[in-house]
């Protein structure tokens, strides 16, 4: 592959090369999840990845996400560099004692003496009639606790950039892929691109009104503002893929700008990472808001099976549309 | 490690270099130790000096003193919320130890942890967890770090009895089977889970027949009996080191005090523990050493001896001070 021309790849291609290019920097890195090996990932991420590294190295763990997430926690403090793969964020509630209790309080309950430097990634979000149990987003379960960092690759270029800093964070990284990503062709990054995972980034540049987003609801974002702007509205998107730390400075700096703000988020609007991203306007904007921000979430329902009614059940072009015409003062 | 807390390591270390025969004197003043500590957390507590949840290990001193005999300094310890007499017997600075009790900013944790969330790096003493069962997955991932690093360390896990109706134990006990990793599962059964004895929350209470079915080697030994524990984990511990896989290993104990300071003792009979008061470890080994030859004065200078050492880390806890509020969001994350 010494060809200088600009190679095409997919979502999923990208992680698999973010994992291929940390292990073979770094032998302490390893992959090990339910069916990362031989099945080549639930998702097929992994395809290949065991003939490329062996067994050791790409462990399919049994059905128990308790302890191979918690394995991975021990194996970090054992000086490994742990890549935890489980099949969706549903799933991982199973492990939710071992990130919560154990991951994210480690290095503060034992006053700075252990710190896990574990990556546990996920397929989060629906739109692929996988109904109630396969489909949720709730990555703003991670987002809230202290000790977590949370990301949300909502690119080709993030999938693929951010696995690397995230490795070398010495505290544990949820990653979560949006499960309608991983075909999504583009352009390969170019080789040595750095992301960073602090930060929000600006996707797309506007002066009327800023849509904040992250992750699977990027794309119909941007597909969004490109149509407000034949409308004559100019919308600036934000895509905010650090979930925690949130990056509240770049929302503020661009809301103040633009004065009017809509939250796009595939999560449930209760509590979920729209009600603190407006939380946080509120805060840091209340002086030159012109009107109120808005939210577009999935509706308070477990997913439904049913093509239309999944539809009607999550975030779409369509409403971010009527929001941002209603934040600018052009609805009906 | 400031130089005050190595002096306080190495003053009450416990960190001892494999034997072949049990120290008998040493085990013994190892068990007077953690009763003597809890004996004093007790009446810490009732004045108001330790507060939070308070789990005391009188009665299976034996267990933890019986095991850790046979740890070298580079293995690694996973206890449970109760697990003050693990953590002194490893090691871990006694004074520290107190003033993490007592909160203080001198305490191993810095005050973040107390009594239930004792860790300590430089022995490798894991925790602490106030999870039931949540000490498991972490113990096998430890053992996993040294399979793939090629070490002969062996990690033991601490749990009780009830946590082996959690889906972590299963979950860990078969990962660990599978991968083979060297890991000695510890169960420390003391027959009571809070207020629910082991015939009501488990099916089967052979406990390591329950074990075995995962295709680990399993038995029990008597727990108030610190020869036969430390015989038993002195197997144990060489069977993980040289087949590098787990073992599991129950011992058979009881709690003379009730769960916690909060807990009535409503769920059990006062003469079950009249009848487990005579097995005393302390008292069975303290026969066992009359009857060889030591005399009640030998065995008052080794109380003596703990008392100076319990006094002392009681000094150094109360002359403690308070992690400055402004270091409350320390440790949160690395702020890399
Ligand atoms: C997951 C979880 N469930 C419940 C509790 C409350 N709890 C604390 S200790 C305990 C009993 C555990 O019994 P066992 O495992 O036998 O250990 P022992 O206290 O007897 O040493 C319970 C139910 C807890 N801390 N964690
Ligand atoms: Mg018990």
């Amino acid at each position: 592959m010494t060809t200088t021309a600009v190679q095409e790849t997919t979502y999923r291609e990208a992680v698999r090369e973010a994992m291929r290019e940390a292990m073979q920097r770094d032998e302490r890195v390893f992959l090990m999840g339910e069916d990362v090996g031989r099945y080549g990932g639930g998702f097929g991420v992994s395809l290949g990845m065991i003939e490329e590294f062996g067994e050791v190295r790409v462990r399919d763990t049994p059905l128990s996400e308790s302890a191979f997430v918690g394995a991975g926690i021990g194996a970090a403090l054992g000086g490994m560099r742990p890549i935890v793969e489980v099949m969706t964020v549903n799933f991982v509630m199973l492990a939710m004692d071992q990130i919560v209790n154990t991951a994210a309080a480690l290095r503060h309950m034992t006053g700075g003496q252990f710190s896990v430097p574990l990556v546990i990634r996920m397929t989060t979000g629906g739109g692929r009639q996988l109904a109630a149990q396969h489909s949720h987003s709730l990555e703003n379960w991670f987002a809230h606790v202290p000790g977590l960092r949370v990301l949300a690759p909502g690119t080709i270029e993030d999938a693929r950039c951010m696995l690397w800093p995230a490795l070398l964070d010495p505290d544990p990284v949820v990653i979560v892929e949006h499960g309608s990503l991983y075909n999504a062709k583009g352009p390969a990054p170019t080789p040595g691109t750095e992301v960073d995972i602090d930060r929000a980034v600006v996707r797309r540049p506007g002066d009327d009104l800023t849509l904040v987003t992250y992750g699977g609801s990027l794309g119909l974002v941007l597909d969004a503002a490109e149509r407000l702007a034949v409308e004559g509205i100019s919308a600036e998107v934000i895509d905010l893929r650090v979930l925690r730390p949130l990056d509240s400075a770049a929302v503020a700096e661009s809301v103040c700008r633009t004065h009017r703000a809509v939250v796009v988020d595939e999560g449930w609007r209760t509590l979920g990472m729209s009600a603190e991203v407006s939380a946080r306007i509120m805060e840091d904007c209340f002086y030159d808001l012109d009107a109120p921000v808005d939210r577009v979430c999935t509706q308070e329902v477990p997913i439904p099976y049913a093509k239309h009614l999944e539809e009607a059940a999550l975030p779409s072009v369509e409403r971010v549309l009527t929001a941002a015409r209603g934040a600018v003062g052009r609805d009906g | 490690m400031s130089a005050a807390r190595r002096k306080e390591a190495a003053a009450t270390s416990g960190s001892h270099a494999v034997a072949h025969a049990p120290d008998r004197d040493a085990l013994y003043e190892r068990m007077l130790l953690v009763r003597r500590f809890e004996e004093r957390c007790v009446e810490l507590y009732s004045s108001g000096l330790i507060r939070g949840f308070l789990h005391l290990y009188i009665g299976e001193e034996a267990v933890a003193v019986g095991v850790l005999d046979h740890l070298r300094e580079d293995d690694a310890v996973v206890a449970t919320y109760r697990d003050h007499g693990q953590a002194l017997v490893r090691g871990v600075p006694i004074g520290p130890v107190m003033a993490e009790m007592l909160g203080k900013a001198e305490g191993v944790c810095r005050g973040r942890g107390g009594s239930m969330h004792l860790f300590h790096a430089p022995t490798r003493f894991y925790g602490g967890n106030g999870i039931v069962g949540g000490g498991l997955p972490l113990a096998i991932g430890l053992g996993l770090a040294d399979r793939m690093q090629g070490r002969d360390r062996v990690t033991v896990c601490f749990f009780g009895e009830g946590a082996m109706a959690e889906g972590e134990f299963h979950e860990s006990i078969n990962l660990a089977a599978l991968w083979r990793l060297p890991v000695l599962f510890l169960c420390e059964n003391n027959l009571y889970a809070m207020g629910t004895a082991l015939d009501r929350s488990e099916s089967e209470t052979n406990l390591a027949v329950k074990a075995a079915s995962y295709e680990v080697p399993a038995w029990s030994c008597d727990g108030m009996d610190v020869l036969a524990v430390w015989e038993a984990a002195r197997r144990a511990v060489e069977l993980v080191r040289d087949s590098g896989g787990p073992v599991f290993l129950e011992a058979k104990t009881y709690r003379f005090r009730a769960h916690s300071m909060y807990d009535a003792d409503r769920y059990r009979e006062k003469a079950e523990i009249e009848h487990w008061r005579e097995r005393d470890p302390l008292l069975l080994l303290r026969t066992t050493l009359l009857a060889d030859g030591a005399t009640e004065k030998d065995l008052e200078a080794v109380d003596a001896r703990v008392t100076a050492v319990i006094d002392e880390a009681v000094a150094y806890a109360e002359a403690g001070t308070d992690e400055p509020v402004d270091e409350l969001l320390t440790f949160v994350t690395s702020g890399r």
